[in-house]
């Protein structure tokens, strides 16, 4: 049960990773929260801030999540902020233009360090600090797209998927040290990364319902979460098609 | 898109565009020539929140917490944030609304752009009264930090401006502390508008919340009946009710008004047979909010939808203009189960088109029937023109623009306010 833990958040400035810190806020958890665009790192923060108990931890720093290098010095401020760390969530992403990746080999690059490169680097030294205290849970927030390469949406999707993969690995490594590894899956969020999609219909999910989901599947120790969960069924379908088959249809 | 219908569902109006803010900090969307307009939980009856083929900024994603201070009761949070968010947050650490309307589904900015008012009004002002600031993003980028004292100007034309004076992206308030969430109401019954009148001098100078329900459908000698209720904030107690909220939905829209001179009398006669003098102890949720418990309730209206009529009559002619529209009412068999009545106390508003005004304000649904309810409403605006009155923009979906020059008599100087980027329906209706 997540509870009074401390977590470092990765991306908080994402609308998803937003409605969970106010989740765990709000369950008593510690926050500290690494997010790229300074002013709207303050605002997510202090409104954190106002939703904390009088003795909960609120903190932050704005960062450049694609700086690898830079990362175990996050890892520590946060620690020296928090005490110790318990939940460490990877929540950072953007969603490149297809058709501008197909033109520009530099943006499918940038895409691909961001999305994969960078959550794999965080998950690494995440893994490496919880291992050595053998306790925590490490939660990333993968994608639907990563299940299966889709000619409109292929660079994000093996990003994404390129994690998924990851995660296995190391779920698979640190079941034997007591730490919990999550893998999340959204399919269609109504978050600013999606502003550019026409968003109605029963497939758009909001990120409050997302989070929702997302805490429950950290309590449960759950090691794949599809949220809503219907997305489990509709990717089961999708995967089951065929490649001869798949690679004929406009998807 | 009836998602972009208002609240009485009259008009159904579908923008070009829909963006959705999350940013405070971010710089206003162009919209491409477009007029555009802040849309928060579409409370409002009439047009003031819709724009047709224009762009709606949905605030919704601006709900953000900026800083509360328990000691002083200071409040200060992003526009998008509802009542009833404040609520949830304050009312367990001693503080309430300083100035609430009928529901807590609305938005901080749309409070701020109706400049919205209360049971207290007479003890407590307008929303405005407790705004110790806001700041307004302007389509050419300033930011315009506004208090009563800064920027005074842009500060009295937003309040109440509808909107129409720019982006509201945050705003301070003060609240007011409490002992807890209950209130200690007393209701009575009063048999015809000459004991309101008395009871209500009396009960304003005892009691900060007042409001009166009337009767609408009573005729002859039982016209002008009602139940009258008064409240203040109940002190420390002992033991305290339990209360837990049930909610309730409006699953469908009906193919007709439920509401119908039939059903309204039987309503009407039963409510107020029995209705009792007495005294207890409610929470605010109840007593405040009591249509918030069912969500969707305007839906009874019927796919017609209903408009709602909301006027003020200052202190010189009230009493003679409220018993004609009472009468008016009354012989027209239309009508609702909502007819409020309520008087403004003295204090003047602070918005150039700031509705409350020193009076009386009477306030009344009614479904949608097309020519014979239009015909009503004209009946109606002569009363209230004749009397010195005004409509509530923020309820209005037909009154005349010349009424709307007449009882706003600032709106000259309202006018070099507004944004040139932002427009919406009413304003257009207004203007043309």
């Amino acid at each position: 049960m997540i509870t009074g833990q401390r977590v470092l958040i990765f991306g908080v400035n994402s609308a998803i990773a937003q409605a969970v810190a106010r989740l765990l806020v709000q369950r008593g958890c510690h926050v500290y929260g690494v997010g790229r665009n300074a002013e709207k790192l303050r605002a997510v923060l202090e409104d954190l801030r106002v939703r904390a108990g009088p003795d909960q931890r609120v903190g932050g720093c704005q960062a450049d999540l694609d700086d690898i290098a830079a990362q175990p010095g996050w890892f520590d401020q946060a620690e020296s902020f928090l005490g110790v760390i318990d939940v460490v969530l990877i929540a950072h992403g953007v969603l490149p233009d297809q058709l501008v990746c197909q033109g520009d080999l530099a943006t499918t690059m940038a895409a691909l360090h961001s999305n994969a490169l960078s959550a794999v680097a965080l998950a690494e030294e995440a893994a490496h600090r919880l291992q050595a205290r053998g306790a925590g849970t490490i939660v990333a927030i993968g994608s639907v797209a990563g299940d299966r390469g889709r000619q409109s949406n292929y660079v994000y999707g093996a990003a994404k998927g390129m994690l998924a993969l990851y995660l296995q690995g190391l779920r698979n490594r640190l079941a034997h040290h007591g730490v919990h590894v999550l893998t999340v899956k959204p399919g269609f969020v109504d978050t600013p990364m999606t502003a550019g999609f026409e968003r109605k219909g029963w497939l758009w999910a909001r990120p409050e319902q997302v989070a929702r989901g997302i805490v429950r599947a950290m309590d449960k120790r759950r090691d794949v979460a599809y949220l809503p969960a219907f997305w489990f069924w509709i990717m089961l379908v999708i995967r089951s098609i065929p490649e001869r088959l798949f690679k004929r249809l406009r998807m | 898109m009836s998602e972009w219908a208002s609240w009485g569902r009259v008009h159904q109006a579908a923008p070009a565009r829909v963006i959705s803010l999350v940013d405070r900090a971010a710089a206003l969307p162009d919209g491409a020539g477009r007029s555009l307009l802040a849309y928060g939980r579409g409370r409002s009856y009439g047009d003031v929140c819709l724009n047709r083929d224009g762009v709606i900024l949905h605030t919704r994603g601006l709900d953000r917490w900026i800083r509360f201070d328990r000691q002083s009761g200071v409040l200060s949070c992003e526009a998008g944030v509802t009542l009833r968010e404040i609520l949830q947050l304050v009312v367990p650490q001693g503080w309430f609304l300083s100035v609430t309307p009928g529901t807590r589904e609305v938005t901080v900015g749309g409070a701020i752009a109706n400049d919205v008012h209360g049971k207290n009004h007479h003890a407590a002002g307008t929303f405005a009264h407790h705004l110790r600031g806001f700041e307004l993003l302007r389509s050419d980028g300033a930011r315009l930090d506004c208090t009563p004292a800064r920027h005074p100007d842009w500060f009295a034309a937003t309040v109440g401006g509808l909107g129409l004076t720019g982006l509201v992206t945050r705003a301070e308030l003060q609240l007011a502390p409490v002992a807890n969430a209950y209130l200690d109401v007393q209701t009575l019954r009063f048999h015809d508008l000459d004991e309101f009148w008395e009871l209500n001098a009396e009960a304003e100078r005892l009691w900060p919340y007042t409001v009166a329900w009337l009767d609408c459908a009573a005729r002859g000698a039982s016209q002008g009946r009602g139940v009258f209720s008064c409240a203040r904030h109940a002190p420390s107690q002992p033991d305290l009710p339990l209360f837990r909220e049930r909610r309730r939905t409006m699953p469908f829209t009906p193919p007709f008004s439920l509401v119908n001179p039939l059903s309204l009398r039987a309503f009407n006669g039963l409510y107020w047979h029995k209705a009792r003098t007495r005294r207890a102890l409610s929470h605010y949720v109840p007593y405040f909010y009591p249509l918030d418990a069912i969500a969707h309730w305007n839906r009874l209206y019927g796919r017609a939808g209903f408009y709602q009529y909301q006027c003020v009559v200052p202190p010189s002619t009230m009493r003679e203009a409220i018993a004609e529209l009472l009468a008016r009412i009354a012989a027209s068999g239309q009508g609702s189960f909502l007819a409020v009545l309520k008087t403004f106390g003295s204090k003047p508003s602070l918005g150039l088109l700031s509705f409350a005004r020193t009076g009386a304000t009477l306030a009344l649904d009614f479904p949608n029937r097309g020519a014979v309810t239009q015909h009503l409403f004209q009946d109606l605006d002569v009363i209230v023109r004749s009397a010195g009155g005004a409509l509530y923009p923020a309820k209005d979906a037909r009154m005349p623009p010349d009424l709307f020059r007449q009882a706003y008599p600032r709106l000259q100087d309202f006018t070099s306010f507004v944004d040139p980027a932002f427009g919406s329906d009413f304003w257009r209706r207004m203007c043309a």
